[in-house]
């Protein structure tokens, strides 16, 4: 029998009646009141996660850069200390190890925020690739993670404005912390860095200020209305990343790991996209179900604000493109869908 | 908003789940608050045909969660007359009323007999209690 891990919250959880559920091997909130009220929050006022289950790695040295340079996708030299982009892990194939996120704390030093279920493949991919003057430190359990997101995140926590992918150290009534201005809700909001044992005190500030808890059910329902993939889901070790539509974020005019076999790819062109689809017929498309105009379904469940199925999925290139008559087998049952231009939900812009 | 636990004593029950109102050789079947509490909010209803015939501990219907779809299965046999189409429509109806407006289907029975196997409220609180 497997120990499910807790994260400092889980006594928070527990006590706000959470249903607790194993998720890459630790014990989380998939909900609170309800996944499709919190998703609303989430789309029209504010709402936390605990997301301290992701994993973060040190990699500093004066060589640090040069060890993400050749092992990340996207372009270091992009950002600059105080600024976060979003990049890849690549395989030799192009294959995505792991998608993250690296935060420049200075010319020396990276944060790197992993998906939970990847965090010790991740620390081995870099740690046996170190370079002599680079060092690579697992310091997860040092951190929680809070994720306060939605159109009233800042406000409700009354931080200034700062543009998307900067991060600064902030207080959230006392409680310090680093604030992050990213997220995985396609909303506004910041992403909270706190010290693993004030993750309870920050918590509480948060919640006193009117912000909705909300479960990994709603995140995953957010995350796919605006289509970032979920890795494990729509993209792993043997999804190259052009196929699965993140060429945004592969520098090819640079060299790291894998970045021969994706310009290839992108020459050549994918035989496969991910492409994002709604149903036109009643049915929820659901992770492994066939299309059967080629390929299947990599994520799928219901679009609280488009109120019917949606999903992700590897199709034909040529079906990619927006438009497209895919049809989804639900359980035995044929159903129509359409593909749709990426993200499915848009936010109005006031 | 969610309803409250309750298990109506005039029901008979199936253990997996799903109560039947039976009378005069016709019942109505819906799922009880505990099926649609451990799903979670209703946002699919998979119904059966109008005039489909339906067997005894098999899966009639599907409903579905954001996060999991589940069988229906039927406590009784019989030939389905009509479908709930409130639920169709708004399946979160059987999140907010399982035993009054979210019912699922109304039943022209095939087997009298088959009604003495389903247990009363009280064996289907046992058998609750015995699940936790």
């Amino acid at each position: 029998m497997q120990t499910l891990l807790r994260t400092p919250l889980y006594k928070r959880h527990a006590a706000l009646g959470a249903r607790l559920v194993p998720f890459a091997g630790w014990e989380m909130p998939v909900q609170y009141e309800g996944v499709i009220a919190e998703h609303r929050a989430v789309r029209t006022d504010a709402g936390v996660f605990d997301v301290s289950h992701m994993g973060e790695l040190e990699v500093k040295g004066p060589r640090a850069r040069e060890l993400l340079q050749s092992l990340l996708s996207n372009d270091l030299d992009r950002i600059e200390p105080g600024k976060a982009q979003y990049t890849l892990l690549t395989n030799e194939q192009g294959g995505i190890v792991d998608d993250l996120i690296v935060y420049e704390r200075g010319p020396d030093g990276f944060l790197l925020i992993v998906n939970a279920s990847n965090r010790e493949p991740d620390f081995d991919w870099l740690r046996e690739r170190a370079l002599p003057e680079s060092e690579v430190r697992d310091v997860s359990d040092d951190y929680a993670l809070l994720a306060v997101q939605g159109p009233k995140a800042v406000e409700q926590l009354e931080l200034p404005g700062a543009p998307a992918f900067t991060f600064a150290p902030g207080k959230i009534d006392g409680v310090e912390c680093v604030v992050n201005r990213t997220g995985y809700t396609g909303e506004d909001g910041v992403e909270l860095l706190v010290a693993a044992k004030a993750a309870a005190d920050l918590w509480d500030r948060v919640l006193e200020r009117g912000v909705v808890p909300c479960g990994l059910g709603a995140r995953d329902t957010l995350r796919l209305e605006v289509c970032y993939p979920l890795h494990g889901n729509d993209i792993g070790p043997d999804t190259d990343a052009i196929s699965a539509g993140l060429g945004w974020v592969c520098s090819l005019d640079k060299d790291f790991t894998g970045a021969t076999e994706l310009r290839r790819i992108k020459e050549t062109g994918p035989e496969q996209k991910l492409a994002a689809f709604v149903m036109d017929e009643p049915g929820i498309p659901r992770q492994g179900m066939a299309i059967a105009e080629g390929g299947e379904v990599t994520s799928g469940s219901h679009s609280p604000m488009l109120d019917r199925g949606i999903g992700l999925g590897y199709v034909p290139a040529e079906l990619a493109q927006p438009g497209s008559d895919l049809t989804i087998d639900v359980r035995g049952r044929p159903r129509k869908a359409s593909t749709v231009k990426k993200p499915i939900y848009k936010r109005e812009e006031s | 908003m969610a309803a409250a636990e309750s298990y109506p004593d005039d029901l008979r029950y199936h253990p997996e789940h799903d109560w039947a109102r039976i009378e005069d050789g016709e019942a109505v079947f819906g799922v009880t608050w505990f099926a649609q509490d451990s799903l979670g909010e209703l946002v699919h209803f998979e119904a059966p045909e109008v005039g489909s015939t339906i067997t005894k501990d098999q899966p009639y219907a599907e409903v579905e969660s954001v996060k999991a779809v589940s069988d229906v299965i039927a406590p009784l046999s019989g030939e389905v007359l009509e479908v709930n189409s409130a639920v169709a429509e708004a399946p979160e109806t059987v999140n907010e009323d399982p035993y009054g407006n979210g019912w699922l289907v109304r039943v022209r029975l095939s087997d009298p007999n088959e009604t003495g196997s389903l247990l009363d409220v009280e064996t289907y609180r046992h058998h609750l209690a015995e699940q936790a």
